[in-house]
């Protein structure tokens, strides 16, 4: 038991904790007060400001990063809450001179347009495409994209660059084609 | 976010001492509902007990059913094998809510406690009994010159005090399907069917649940349903994903050998204060061959008693329309598509 007045309210609450994260296979030792989200320790403390805040209440899906390979939300969970787990960012897919093959997708098929949600929408895709069972058909992008949103509406090119990459993992010869 | 010290639980009877009977402390899981509400200053708690490493996220079957750890993710419980071929309702409930991130982070132990997303009660500026008990109900517009914006609000099982409606759809296919809630005190652990676990608002909005201030929910169990059981969710919302219902309908339905309809469950979500079994339409649907006047007459029986409100009298229509759909389709997959 770290804590012997269990259940008691502390004074020293705003005090910073430890927390360990490890983001893109760097480990990160931070002294944080309790409150700060997954979303701003990687923002404000560790400069990984590729992961943007929209809503933060867990609606735009702006935020989604990887945590053990599952998208998640970084603006509704705490980042001392998230010690011990790998988290993949924006940062850790690519880098300019050779870009994650759904980043270089997005640029083909225009899946974007002011960048502000991109981050967010690549991070989705990686998930759906590297780590959950891969969508049959375009309706299933778009359900299964639904907690991303574009204001600018870039979704016809979303659909087609994940759509794309889809097809060029099931069949690469014919993916390269395309 | 008010100041809070935070405490990681290693077993259920650890969150428990550490909860003790502090009414200022609180468990976070997948957070995905409490820090929302703590950034808006609905929640203030001054201790948050990690559960998320109590053991509590296995999925295992025996002849009685499954048993579902309080942590288990949303997303591992749709997905897992058996829910989807035993109890479909519940994985296309489950499907049916927030977003992939959402259900990733979400558990099924937090979705019985995601209390309600009405306006009022998730802004401190505004009234609400079931916040701050005795401000009144923003939503019925008692104010003079002042409207209420309730066109999301319930119709059945409302009270002066609230008229906010239940927003999962989860537990709108556990009331469908006769889950039970296992939940444990320091002094002894209890089952509570779901159907039971919710709380009418009546004059204590407040209170949402059965379950008690040093208790915590362990798992769900899911019964076996009859055999030769359909089941199906249904749910209609403003756009095609990613929003809460305007109207939903859980249903389980056997016929026996003559074709008549011989078991009915039906749960009903968007339109009650909870999750709402409708014992009337199940009673109209008992006995019956399943023909649209049958349904037609069960989705009025559900409905009798509803009240609707300034902007959201649409929803019994809509959530009459919505159960008959789910029939038709249990009996005849397809005949509910529109053209």
């Amino acid at each position: 038991m770290d804590n012997p007045e269990i259940g008691q309210p502390d004074e020293t609450a705003d005090v910073a904790v430890p927390v360990t994260l490890t983001v893109n296979g760097r480990r990160h030792d931070l002294m944080l007060d309790p409150r700060v989200t997954l979303l701003d320790a990687l923002r404000n403390y560790l400069g990984f400001t590729g992961t943007k805040k929209g809503c933060d209440q867990g609606q735009c899906g702006a935020c989604t990063v990887l945590v053990a390979d599952r998208r998640i939300d970084s603006c509704l969970t705490l980042a001392v809450m998230n010690q011990d787990v790998p988290i993949v960012t924006i940062e850790g897919l690519g880098a300019p001179e050779s870009l994650h093959p759904i980043q270089k997708a997005f640029i083909e098929h225009d899946g974007f347009q002011c960048g502000y949600c991109t981050s967010g929408q690549i991070m989705s895709a990686v998930a759906l495409l590297e780590h959950e069972k891969p969508p049959a058909s375009d309706t299933e992008i778009r359900e299964r994209m639904s907690g991303n949103l574009c204001r600018c509406g870039a979704y016809p090119g979303i659909v087609e660059a994940i759509r794309c990459v889809r097809d060029a993992a099931r069949n690469p010869v014919a993916g390269e084609a395309a | 976010m008010n100041p809070f010290r935070y405490v990681k639980a290693t077993s259920p009877a650890d969150a428990l001492a550490r909860m003790g009977r502090n009414p200022g402390a609180r468990f976070v899981a997948g957070g995905t509902t409490l820090l929302d509400l703590m950034k808006l200053g609905v929640e203030t708690p001054d201790v948050l007990i990690d559960i998320n490493h109590l053991g509590l996220d296995g999925i295992t079957e025996d002849r009685h059913g499954l048993h579902i750890g309080a942590h288990v993710s949303n997303t591992d419980l749709a997905e897992h094998d058996s829910v989807k071929k035993k109890w479909p309702v519940m994985s296309q409930a489950i499907l049916a809510g927030a977003s992939t991130q959402l259900r990733n982070m979400a558990t099924v132990g937090g979705n019985l406690l995601q209390g309600n997303r009405c306006g009022y009660f998730r802004d401190v500026a505004m009234p609400c009994n079931r916040r701050d008990p005795g401000t009144g109900c923003g939503a019925l517009g008692e104010q003079p010159g002042v409207e209420g914006i309730n066109r999301y609000c319930a119709v059945l099982g409302t009270s002066p005090s609230c008229i906010a409606a239940h927003p999962s759809d989860m537990c709108v296919a556990l009331v469908a399907v006769d889950a039970k809630v296992k939940i444990s005190s320091p002094a002894f652990d209890r089952l509570e069917r779901a159907e039971d676990f919710f709380r009418l608002p009546g004059d204590t909005p407040q209170i949402q649940t059965r379950l008690g201030p040093d208790e915590l929910i362990t798992g769900i169990e899911l019964p076996e349903l009859p055999a030769g059981a359909r089941s199906m969710y249904l749910k209609v919302r403003d756009r095609t994903s990613y929003a809460y219902a305007l109207t939903s309908a859980a249903v389980v339905l056997t016929l026996d050998a003559k074709g008549r309809i011989d078991h009915a469950r039906v749960a009903l979500g968007g339109v009650g204060s909870v999750p709402w079994r409708s014992h009337e339409a199940e009673n109209a649907l008992l006995s019956s061959p399943p023909t649209e006047e049958a349904f037609r007459a069960a989705a009025e029986a559900a409905f009798a008693g509803a009240v609707p409100y300034q902007y959201n009298g649409f929803k019994i229509a809509l959530g009459q329309d919505t159960l008959v759909r789910v029939l038709n389709e249990l009996v005849r997959p397809g005949a509910g598509e529109r053209p």
